[in-house]
């Protein structure tokens, strides 16, 4: 069966559609993820957000992004949060107070970075390319290992370090005893 | 709708505004860092939507995506390392609780 050009009644393109879903979704996830009072929860929320975001990564034509970002953020980075969350939990931490007493200001700073953002996109007139075609993984390996090398390189060596100052940081000092309760 | 730069562009600024105010609002230092990650991950979203509207930018965007998420995992290993740390000194993870620097 043959889905037809725009949706019936609506007279919307398909792509239009996935992209309010797949925006309403990735704000609605990343308010989960700001407000929630359980942090757990709103570990689980992050998770979420990153899967939407693939999906709009997918919706944009990137699809070698699309997957790194399940990999590294959905499979990597939220389990190694979702570990240090559970290590660091206390008794009274999801009853207790969740935002500080400043956070008014907080959410009046950044309405107003939002909006700011906002009207400088909107306001700007931007060199439009209207035909919008795929990013191919052979085109990106190309040049991830012709031009850009030395940052590849670079963010290896990076990786390196952090893993080792990661477990230095984490480890047990030898001299410590162990903390009394 | 999704033929153009703006929607994209303006979905990023909110992803990031939301991530500021987390950034500022939670006292949970792993809130912190995952509203960093919330931060992050708005830049991307921009980075893409330029590359995807404009042709001559096209890998190159894709590929500048791929460093900074690299960079991301980087930055959450050493923040929770770090965050794990203060907490086996100080059995909180809440922020203002921290006030040992200040003194």
């Amino acid at each position: 069966m043959k889905l037809p050009e725009t949706i019936p009644f609506l007279g919307w393109a398909w792509n239009d559609l996935l992209f309010l879903l797949l925006a309403a979704a990735l704000l609605g996830t990343a308010l989960m993820v700001v407000l929630g009072r359980n942090i757990i929860r709103s570990g689980l929320w992050m998770i979420a957000c990153f899967a939407v975001l693939a999906g709009i990564y997918a919706l944009l034509g990137t699809a070698l992004v699309a997957a790194a970002q399940v990999l590294v953020y959905i499979g990597a980075i939220s389990v190694l949060v979702l570990f240090a969350i559970m290590l660091t939990q206390t008794k009274g931490a999801p009853s207790g107070l969740v935002f500080h007493h400043q956070a008014w200001a907080a959410a009046l700073a950044a309405v107003v970075l939002g909006g700011l953002l906002a009207l400088v996109v909107s306001s700007t007139p931007w060199p439009l390319a209207g035909s919008r075609a795929g990013t191919s993984a052979k085109a990106v390996a190309e040049l991830l290992f012709s031009d850009f090398v030395l940052p590849f390189e670079t963010v290896g060596v990076l990786l390196l370090a952090a893993v080792i100052g990661g477990v230095f940081l984490a480890k047990q000092d030898q001299g410590e005893e162990q903390a009394p309760e | 709708m999704s033929d153009s730069l703006e929607p994209y562009l303006i979905l990023s600024a909110l992803l990031f505004a939301i991530g500021t105010f987390g950034f500022l609002a939670r006292r949970n230092a792993i809130a912190m860092l995952m509203s960093i990650e919330l931060m992050l991950n708005a830049v991307n979203l921009a980075i893409l939507a330029f590359g995807a509207f404009e042709p001559s930018l096209r890998a190159a965007a894709s590929v500048i995506a791929l460093l900074v998420i690299a960079v991301a995992a980087a930055e959450a290993t050493v923040g929770l390392a770090l965050v794990i740390a203060i907490y086996r000194n100080r059995r909180t993870p809440l922020v203002d609780e921290y006030t040992q620097m200040r003194e």
